[in-house]
């Protein structure tokens, strides 16, 4: 590992993963780039060591269900979609444009391996527990992930939901929160405070734990061993940095969402992740 | 007609195990055969009808099929992006029962009142929108919402109204039914407004004027071949429905009507609630009163376009 990639702490594949999220930004025009950054690890520990799916047969009835309900970050999933051969990588050439397959916010029944269309914040949980219970009664062993932004859960929905999936003791629903601790306006702890967070996912009747959002390892290590307590849904809160591995995105708040950026600053920052690489 | 309507829930539920059935607080005991015979596909969920509904929607995604139920003003209210998203952009096939469309909830003001359901999910790609006249009409509906593709809305009205409704033509969700046939005017109804329409008739036939009625149990898809065919037939139009003038029956055969091309003028009007929330308490048949919702008004109303 060169001096760089120690310093920002991320290994090949994260800075690969990395690359191609901003090569398709910049392709699209506009996007939620930093919202994705802060997904690369969960994403990718998710689609490389813990999820079971087929991209061959994606509607294989068993396959575990993974659900972005934080839609805004769909740069980070279909560059796992396409990097697990869901659909062809030149799609992502397409981002946002008319006529490509990969539009702002993820859409069911277009995507494949898109399980819900999100982008309206705080619908997928209650979609997650459909998926759940769907397994409880077809008598199926698939887990439910939902991913979560952590301005997203200011929604009243996520928390209607979340007590269903308590009363159901939803053992095979896990919701993954990606406390980047940024929303669109400012930092989520003055437009809307969450803490004390860990008590609220335990008070609605999960198991919870925290996570270095970041760390490839500790994600596998947890991720591996659910549900974290029997007849319980999981909730892991995954602390991570908006923008992480992008200096000018890092916690930048105008990177929230963007367009009518400089080309040359995008591939600036590609070069930058490169000089990691090498 | 809603003990009609979740009796054959239940029974469609036995013979099919893709049916799930969903409530959210509903009335003690609400389909108790149920929830003891199928209890892994009955929930009642509390009172959440944004969770009731997203979770519907992943059931349905799954491959089940899903009959919600809960008072119309709060499944299509309180939860109205759940079903723009969950239900009509994924096309799930959950079936949405509103408990006392229209006024039927009177005693308890606009809160629980629901005049504008019809207009509102009518306006939804992928939705079906049914508002049958009767609990015959409800049982003929019922086995077909089992297969229909996409979501479907079914407003439930009071219940114990007499039964109005024939099964000729044979029942078919998107086909109007010309229940009684003339030639000096058309009454178009929906729901349970199909009586009132039918005593109007009546009530006309003895000033020598005959009418058509047809009967639209399918708001959306709206039979439009119907509704030209009857209509060119006759000089006067009107249409009668428990819900508010703006974009329900009313708003739905308007448009059908402004774009056709007849060969005569015809004088047209909507009857139902002026665009406000209904201002009194009472009973539904007080307000159906009060809003001109009456055989009588109706038949002064025909007379007055023709």
């Amino acid at each position: 590992m060169g001096g760089a990639e120690k310093k920002i702490g991320l290994d090949r594949r994260s800075l690969l993963l990395r690359k191609k999220i901003l090569e398709t930004f910049a392709c699209g025009g506009r996007g939620h780039p930093a919202s994705a950054l802060s997904l690369v690890e969960i994403m990718r520990v998710l689609y490389d060591d813990v999820l079971r799916y087929d991209p061959a047969d994606p509607h294989w009835p068993e396959r575990d269900r993974c659900l972005l309900s934080k839609g805004h970050g769909c740069l980070a999933l279909y560059v796992l979609l396409a990097d697990k051969g869901f659909f062809p990588e030149h799609e992502l050439e397409k981002f946002c444009m008319a006529g490509g397959l990969l539009g702002g916010h993820p859409e069911y029944g277009r995507v494949h391996g898109v399980e819900a269309s999100t982008g309206s914040l705080g619908h997928g949980p209650s979609i997650g527990v459909g998926f759940a219970l769907n397994a409880r009664i077809d008598r199926l062993n698939y887990r439910v992930f939902v991913i979560l932004g952590d301005g997203e859960i200011n929604e009243g929905s996520v928390w209607e939901a979340a007590l269903s999936a308590g009363k159901h003791a939803l053992d095979n629903m896990v919701f993954i929160i990606d406390y980047n601790k940024m929303q669109s306006f400012g930092p989520v702890d003055t437009v809307q405070p969450l803490e004390p967070l860990a008590d609220k996912w335990r008070a609605f009747g999960c198991a919870v734990i925290e996570v270095d959002g970041h760390s490839v390892t500790e994600l596998q290590r947890v991720l591996s061993r659910l549900p974290l307590q029997g007849g319980k849904p999981t909730a892991v809160i995954c602390h991570t940095v908006k923008g992480k591995g992008i200096r000018e995105m890092e916690d930048n708040l105008s990177w929230h969402h963007k367009s009518g950026f400089d080309e040359g600053e995008i591939a600036a920052m590609i070069s930058r992740l490169e000089d990691c690489r090498a | 007609m809603r003990k009609t309507c979740l009796d054959m829930v239940h029974k469609l539920a036995v013979q099919d195990p893709r049916i799930v059935f969903i409530g959210s607080d509903l009335g003690h005991g609400t389909l108790a055969d149920f929830a003891r015979q199928i209890p892994e596909r009955f929930f009642m969920e509390g009172i959440s009808e944004a969770n009731v509904i997203g979770m519907a929607s992943g059931l349905a995604l799954c491959g089940k099929i899903v009959y919600v139920n809960t008072i119309a003003s709060f499944l299509t209210r309180r939860c109205f992006e759940q079903i723009v998203l969950d239900l009509c952009l994924h096309k799930a096939r959950v079936r949405l029962i509103g408990n006392g469309g229209g006024m039927v909830y009177a005693p308890l003001g606009p809160t629980h009142e629901t005049v504008e359901d019809l207009a509102v999910m009518r306006a939804l790609p992928n939705m079906t929108v049914v508002a049958p006249a009767d609990a015959d009409e409800m049982k003929r509906l019922m086995p077909q919402t089992v297969d229909y593709p996409g979501p479907i809305y079914i407003r439930l009205a009071k219940g114990y109204d007499p039964i109005v409704s024939a099964d000729s033509p044979p029942f078919q969700i998107g086909r109007g039914m010309v229940v009684r046939s003339g030639t000096g005017a058309l009454l178009i109804t929906t729901g349970i407004t199909l009586k009132i329409a039918m005593q109007a008739a009546d009530l006309l036939e003895r000033n020598n004027i005959s009418c058509t009625i047809l009967h639209l149990p399918t708001i959306k898809p709206l039979d439009h071949e119907a509704i030209l065919r009857c209509a060119g037939q006759v000089g006067a139009i009107v249409t009668v429905e428990e819900h508010s003038i703006i974009g329900g029956l009313g708003g739905a055969v308007a448009e059908v009507i402004a774009e056709a091309d007849f060969s005569s003028p015809k004088r047209f009007k909507r009857l139902g609630l002026p665009d406000i929330f209904p201002d009194d308490y009472g009973s539904q048949s007080g307000l159906l009163k009060r809003y001109g919702l009456t055989p009588e008004h109706v038949a002064a109303t025909v007379r007055s376009l023709l």
